[in-house]
This record gives structure tokens, sequence and C-alpha cells, in this order.
């Protein structure tokens, strides 16, 4: 390590990463083409692009992951050779995945040390370890206590000791995917600190992401990639969002929907009083109190696991509750025989639900088996005795062309279409049944910006068809923008409500933290 | 991401896997002395050779059809139904109970009375592993094998002191009417003008066997049941996001499959035995599971899987019989089948895509 550190010393010129020429295929797809780029040391460089742009695939070879089929990596000058991630870590490449790789029930110093121990007895390397821990807590403000249990702590912290276990493994370049997924606005913002720190200690850093905010705030350069290819490399500071999305997606984009206002109508739902206590016997929502009007698009932030997945849940049919829930004046079954999908369905609740991969979709069935996925009770699709597929595949057929689903082939699986068009499915699916109550989760989570913006107007063209529509999601962008009304929840509660003309980001923000407005 | 054309899927795997088995066979008789060329060439005249062999051969495929149908249903649901033995067994219950006690006009109706008797049984049999699963979560495989062992004792228990003839010795039920007799293939195919051997114990359960196999295609392909039972399989969180209720489709899809699996007496106990007898599965629950994971759960290939293990079986007789290759090989050469066929599908899997990227790399 210490070879590198000089090496850097003497040359400062030479980027810390270089890339040449990587071109990377699996089987007719092109992953990668002819991939060039230049990291300088004591940066942050961003990189975006829209689902299969290749970002994961480049890392991927970065990392040891993948052999490129061409091209020569360099770091700090020197041509390297990254055949698996151990000559990643060797090289000084560190890498914090989106979804962390560590084990749960092991102290933050145990986790630390796994797979890079001094030897046989784990009490010196533990001993050693702890030691080095302080010095870098103390270096880049990076505050853990080493010895918590990584279950116990929050996102955040796990995130900190992802970046932990790099730079113990003396990583000069590091590599986040996605940081910010899974974290608040102020956990962000913390992280953020962390790595401008980072920089000024000359550390390299590569932000893949798919937040134009994100690159804009901290990055110092950015590469845009689209379809396998590197579109574009500029200056942060002599780009803008507006360019940057054109450049990911290569046509004009909407960055905001343009809707009309609001004219909401009738209160068609009404929650009072719900409690839900899951299986481990943890209350996840602690009495809400929530109205839905016919025509209005009510928006729920919070930060993933405050009870949000529940509350679809309630609605979708599947999550046993207590307390009341009324449509149209009618009382809806919480926990008994008509407590189900099938019956919500019958009632006119349609749910796009949060995860599309293990609920939304049966990833294993083909686009049309998917098409009537919930609704396959229809009389319609019904002959006699057996299901009509002719009849399922021409209304599939059908669906998948008004939503541009593509490729346009119900024959194929669902697991081999990407992210967006895999939603634009279940999208297609939900709301062409015209229900009177859309619930929505995470409408464009690993959705490319162009589908985005197409999910994002057939939701605001619904409720101009006078429906309701709740959605959930943990973009606050996302929530921001298409909301007529916001609900904020923290820990099973509602925190209070606000109109979006009316509040901002910050504001939102403390209140997904659970700071009320008499506490702060 | 290329893939394989499917004829090499379900066709060129399975063989290859087949071959490997084979050749590994090969060299364990050339082990113990004997000549596998000899050996092969006795199994297949002797299981395939003669309408007689082909008559046995046949008839042990009427069991590991049904068994095999069964493990198959409940694999759709991502149930790995071990009990198939112990279902089958009460269905050899089911038969004799409604053979011996309802006095039948003719075999016809004998058989459709029976064949409600076994499938019940079966059904009830599998019924209580699948609640004691959907509700308490007692684990299917473990209770199901569980299963085995008490059905075997509920048998041994009801025809020593129960059903057994005054003055038997032996533990099996009295010999069932003559109005239950099952025709067998010679008779079936006499009137055709077609000689089939008069000692082969083939008969019409086969016809029922392949009727069942028609229904197991139906049922999951084109049924609402079958489409909910194959959601189920493949995500059981997707399954309760869309209202499908697991308890309902983990228990039809196991009384299904123990009816199935109670089913195959039809061929043992009314078409061979014509009584009860102990141990009258002989292990073709097992085999199933082996027949369902090559026949990869789809009907087709698990008629064309039970044709293999009922070769299997009767050359592996007739080996025995002949050489002095002994018995326990037979089954050693019947395991490697099983273990190359099902268990190391990935190892011929993973080479031959490999391959087919290549080539397929080339040509574009």
């Amino acid at each position: 390590m210490d070879n590198a550190n000089t090496a850097g010393r003497q040359e400062t010129a030479a980027p810390a990463i270089e890339l040449r020429g990587i071109s990377k295929a699996f089987g007719p797809v092109q992953a990668n083409k002819d991939i060039s780029i230049r990291v300088m040391p004591g940066t942050i460089h961003g990189i975006i692009g829209e689902n299969g742009a290749g970002k994961s695939t480049l890392m991927s070879i970065l990392f040891g992951y993948y052999k490129a089929d061409a091209g020569e990596i360099f770091i700090s000058g020197q041509k390297t050779q990254i055949p698996d991630s151990q000559a990643a870590i060797a090289a000084g490449i560190g890498m914090v995945f989106q979804h962390f790789k560590l084990v749960q029930n092991f102290t933050v110093l145990e986790n630390v040390i796994l797979g890079a121990e001094d030897g046989a007895l784990l009490n010196t390397s533990l001993r050693n370890a702890r030691a080095t821990l302080r010095q870098l807590a103390q270096e880049y403000e990076l505050e853990v206590d080493p010895d918590a249990v990584i279950e116990d702590l929050s996102v955040g912290h796990q995130q900190r000791v992802e970046i932990l276990k790099a730079l113990y493994r003396q990583a000069e370049i590091l590599i986040l995917d996605e940081p910010t997924g899974v974290l608040t606005p102020s956990e962000a913002d913390q992280l953020f600190r962390i790595l401008r720190r980072l920089r000024e200690e000359g550390k390299t850093i590569i932000l893949i992401t798919h937040k134009l905010r994100e690159i804009m705030d901290i990055t110092d350069t950015v590469s845009v990639m689209r379809r396998g290819e590197m579109t574009a490399t500029v200056k942060t500071s002599e780009t803008n969002p507006q360019e940057l999305a054109e450049l990911m997606v290569g046509r004009k984009v909407l960055l905001r929907i343009e809707k009309a206002p609001a004219q909401p109508k009738d209160v068609v739902l009404e929650i009072e009083n719900l409690r839900v206590i899951d299986d481990a016997g943890v209350e996840r929502i602690k009495g809400i109190n929530l109205n839905l009007r016919a025509g209005e698009v009510l928006g729920i932030a919070g930060v993933a696991g405050n009870g949000q997945s529940e509350l679809l849940e309630v609605l979708g049919g599947y999550q046993p509750a207590s307390g009341k829930i009324t449509m149209n004046g009618q009382e809806i079954d919480l926990t008994g025989k008509k407590s189900d999908g099938q019956s919500r369905r019958a009632r006119g609740i349609a749910h796009v639900p949060e995860d599309r991969q293990s609920e939304g979709l049966i990833m294993d069935y083909t686009a049309w088996e998917n098409v009537v996925f919930g609704y396959h009770g229809d009389p319609r699709f019904q002959s006699g005795l057996f299901m009509n597929n002719a009849a399922i595949k021409e209304d599939a057929t059908g669906k998948m062309e008004r939503f541009d689903v593509r490729p346009p082939n119900p024959r194929l699986m669902a697991k081999n279409f990407s992210g967006g068009n895999q939603q634009k499915i279940v999208v297609a699916r939900e709301i062409e049944r015209d229900p009177d109550i859309l619930l929505v989760g995470q409408p464009t989570r690993g959705v490319d910006i162009g589908a985005i913006e197409f999910i994002h107007k057939q939701i605001i063209a619904l409720r101009d068809r006078g429906k309701a529509i709740l959605l959930v999601s943990v973009e606050l962008d996302e929530v921001l923008s298409l909301s007529d009304r916001i609900a904020v929840m923290f820990d099973g509660q509602i925190m209070g409500e606000r109109l979006p003309q009316n509040t901002d980001e910050r504001e939102v923000g403390l209140l997904m933290a659970g700071v009320t407005e008499e506490a702060s | 991401m290329q893939k394989m054309p499917v004829w090499a899927d379900i066709i060129l795997i399975p063989l290859v896997s087949l071959l490997l088995a084979a050749l590994l066979s090969a060299a364990v008789i050339v082990g113990i002395g004997e000549d596998p060329q000899a050996a092969l060439k006795l199994m297949i005249s002797g299981a395939l050779g003669s309408t007689y062999g082909w008559g046995y051969t046949l008839y042990y495929a009427t069991n590991f059809i049904f068994t095999g149908l069964a493990v198959s249903v409940a694999f759709h649901a991502k149930l790995f139904n071990i009990g198939g033995e112990g279902q089958a067994m009460l269905g050899g219950l089911g038969v004799a109970l409604v053979a011996l006690y309802i006095p039948w006009p003719h075999w016809s109706f004998a058989l459709i009375g029976c064949t409600i008797g076994a499938a019940l049984l079966g059904a009830a049999w599998a019924y209580i592993p699948a609640i004691l699963q959907a509700k308490r979560g007692s684990h299917i495989v473990i209770t199901t094998i569980m299963f085995n062992f008490i059905a075997f004792a509920l048998l041994n228990y009801l025809l020593v002191n129960v059903m057994r003839p005054a003055g038997s010795m032996d533990p099996a039920t009295a010999s069932f009417p003559e109005a239950t007799h099952l025709p067998t293939l010679h008779m079936l195919l006499e009137p055709l003008g077609i000689k089939f051997s008069k000692a082969a114990p083939a008969n019409v359960s086969l016809v029922v066997a392949l009727l069942a196999a028609v229904f197991v295609w139906l049922l999951i392909w084109r049924t609402r049941l079958g489409y909910e039972i194959r959601a189920f399989g493949h995500s059981e969180s997707a399954a309760r996001y869309a209202g499908i209720n697991p308890v309902r489709i983990t228990v039809i899809a196991m009384m299904v499959s123990g009816a199935l699996a109670g089913m195959m007496s039809l061929n043992t106990t009314m078409g061979e035995g014509e009584r009860l007898i102990l141990n009258s599965t002989e292990g073709a629950g097992f085999i199933g599971i082996a027949v369902a994971l090559m026949g990869r759960s789809h009907p087709v290939g698990v008629v064309v899987a039970s044709i293999l293990f009922g070769f299997l079986y009767q050359g592996g007789a007739e080996l025995a019989l002949w050489t002095s290759i002994p018995r326990d090989l037979i089954v050693v050469i019947q395991a490697l089948v099983i273990l190359f066929t099902g268990a190391l599908d990935n190892m011929v899997r993973m080479p031959l895509e490999r391959l087919f990227l290549m080539f397929g790399r080339k040509e574009g």
C-alpha cells in the first residue's frame, strides 16, 4: 500500500483510475462499448445513467467481478490486472454496495476485520483493528461504536461500517453504488459530509447514482452512460440537471411532471385509528387516521420502514390490522374472510406494490400470465373449467401496447424485461382496470428516467379521471412533485400533513426524521 | 443472454446425464469382473425383448407415473412431498375396503369405485401434513417422512389384527372377489389381434395412469387452480399480494398429490395382488421423486422417465436372475441414474450451455 502512496505523490498528474477502451459483452448484449474514463486523484467523480446503461457492469469490471473482453485498466498510472476482488482490494479499490455485505449479528469490529484477519488468533486482530478504527474515525469523522452489533445500527451507520471496511483495507479509491437509496435526507447529508472529508484527505471517490441532484451537489466531474457507451464526461460546474437528463435519455425529458391543480371531490377512503402488529409483536402502525379523496394524489413521505409498507399491505388486503377503514361509506374487513387481495380488487382497489420483483410479478411467468395476475379470477378470462388463455393473451397484448412495454412480446418471461418495463407491466395491469382507488408503492424505484416520466403521467391521468391515488415513495422529490397533499410517516405515526406548495424539502425532511415544530 | 434451444434443454441434457450414468455403471460392473456389454444386452432383452418383459416394464412404469405425477403436482407449489410411499399404502387400504366390502357387478364399476377409495384415503393421508404445514409451519418434508412410518405401522396393525382372514398366517387381506379383477394388457389387446404375454402383470390401470397424466397437465397449465398453484410455487409473497390463499393452495396441492400417490395401488393392489399385502408399494413412492426430478415435473417427462425407471427395474431383476451381479448393484445403477438426472443436472447443463453460447456467437 505504501507503494501506491509514494507512486501517487511522485506522479501527481497521473489519474487515480484510468480505463482505456473497456468493452464487455454478454452474449449478443454489449454491456460496455469502448469505454474510456480518467478519474483524477482527490476528486469525486459521478457516473450517471439509466438502468441497464452499463454502470454496474463497468464497476464490476473495476472490482474484478467480471473480466473485460477488451481494454486496459491503469491505477495511479500503472497498468493493472484485476482478475478478482482480492486484486481490486490489493490495488486500493474499495466498494460500497447498494445492498450492504455485513454480517447482521456480528459487531462492527468483527465485520471490519472479516476476511482481513491478521492470523488465526482473533484477539490480536481485534486489538489491532480497534486501534486502527479509532484512528480512522478521528481522521474522517466516521464515528461508529466498534462494539455495536450491526442489526442494532441505523442504515446510515451500517453504511459507515461499509466505508470503514474499505478504509481499513487501505482503499485509496472508493466506489459507492447508489449510496443514498436507503438514507433519510439528513443521513444523506451526513454521508456527503464524510465523502467531502475523504476527498480533502486525498481519497478518490466514484459515485454511481441516478439522482441528478446528488451529482450536482457533490461531484467534481460527471460521466454519463447510455446503452453501454460513455456519452459525455463534463465538469459538474459547467453543466445542469436538464442537460444531464437529456444526455442520459437521449432526448428532452420533463424532470418535473406538469399537472393541472387537483380537483378533490368526496372522501372515498377513511382510515381511523389503524393499528398493525407484526408477527414479532412489534407495533408497526400506531393508530393512524387518514382521509383520501377522489381526484387527488395523497403522497406518503417517509424513510423506508416507518410503517408505509404495512399501510399499503393492509389496504391491499394481505396484512391483518385493527381499527376501521371505510370505503365509500362501507366498512372494509381487516381481519376476516373478506380480507384478501381478491376482495379488495373486487371493490375497486388496485395496488402497484412496492417490490415488483417479489410481489408485483412472478418473474418466471410470461408477460401475459403476469398481466392477468391478481385478476385471474375475472369471469372474462374463464371458459368453463379452464382459463381462457387466448382472451388473456389478447388482453395482455393490448395493455402492453398502450403502455409501451418493450419488447412488446407477451410470451417473454417477466425476468427478461428491464426494470422499467417490468414496472410498466405492473402499472398497466393495475391502471387499466380503472380502479376507484390506486395504491402505488415506489412507482419508479429502479426505473429509468424515460419510464419515470411515462408512469407519472399515467398516475396523473388517472387522478384527472376523478380517481383517488395513495402514493408511497421514499423519493422525496417524487412525493413533492406528484402529490396534491402530503402526509409524513415516522415510527408508525403520521407526523403531519402538508400541501406541497406550502412546504419544502427541509420541512418534510425534518418530519421524516420525527422532528415536529414543537420540538425544534 | 443467449440461451440454449428448448430441444437441448429437454432432450439433450437428460440424454447426456443418462449416458454418464451408464458409463459409470459400466465401470462398476467391470470393477466386479463382469462384462458390461453383456449386462446391458441382458437388461434390454429382459425388459424390452419380449411382451413378457414389456409387461413388467410397463407394470412398474404405471406405479412410477402415479407417484411421479404426485410429486410433480406438489412440486409446482414448491412443496416437497416425500410421503408418496405412505399415501400409496393408504390408497391400498382404500382399494381393499372398496373391493372387499362393496359388491361390484363388473370390473369397470369396481375400478371407478376403487379409484375414488384410493384417491380419498391417499388425499386424506396427505391432508394432515399439509394442514400442519399451512397452519403451524411444520416442515412438510419432515412430516411426510414421518407419515410414511405411521402409515406402515397402521397398515401392519390393520392387516395383522383386523383385516386378516381367520386362519391365515399371512398379514394380508382376503383375495378380492372375481368381479373386481382388472383385465391385463393381454386381455385388453387380444381383441385387437395383438398377442401380449399372459403372465405379465401390466393391466388396465396403465390407461388410468396415462389419463391421470393428461389430467395433471390440464390442471396445472389450463385451470385457474393450476395458475394459482404455480404462482404460489414461484413466489409466495407475490401470491399473497394477488390474494391467493396460501393455506388453501398448500392443502389442495398436497391432497391432489396424495390422491395421485394413493391411486398407485390400483396397479399393485387391485391389478396385480388382488388383495392388500403389507409392502405392496415397494419403494415406488420414493422412485416418484426421481421420476419427477428427471421429468421436470411435466406429465410428458414423468411418463418418459417412468418407462425408463420401469426398464431399469425389470432389466435389473433380469440381471440379478441370470448373472452373478448382485441385486444390490442394480440399486447402485438406479441410484446413479437418479444422481445424474436429478441431482447433478447443473453439472451437465453448464458446460452444454457454454458450448451453445460459443457456437451461437460464431454464427452471429
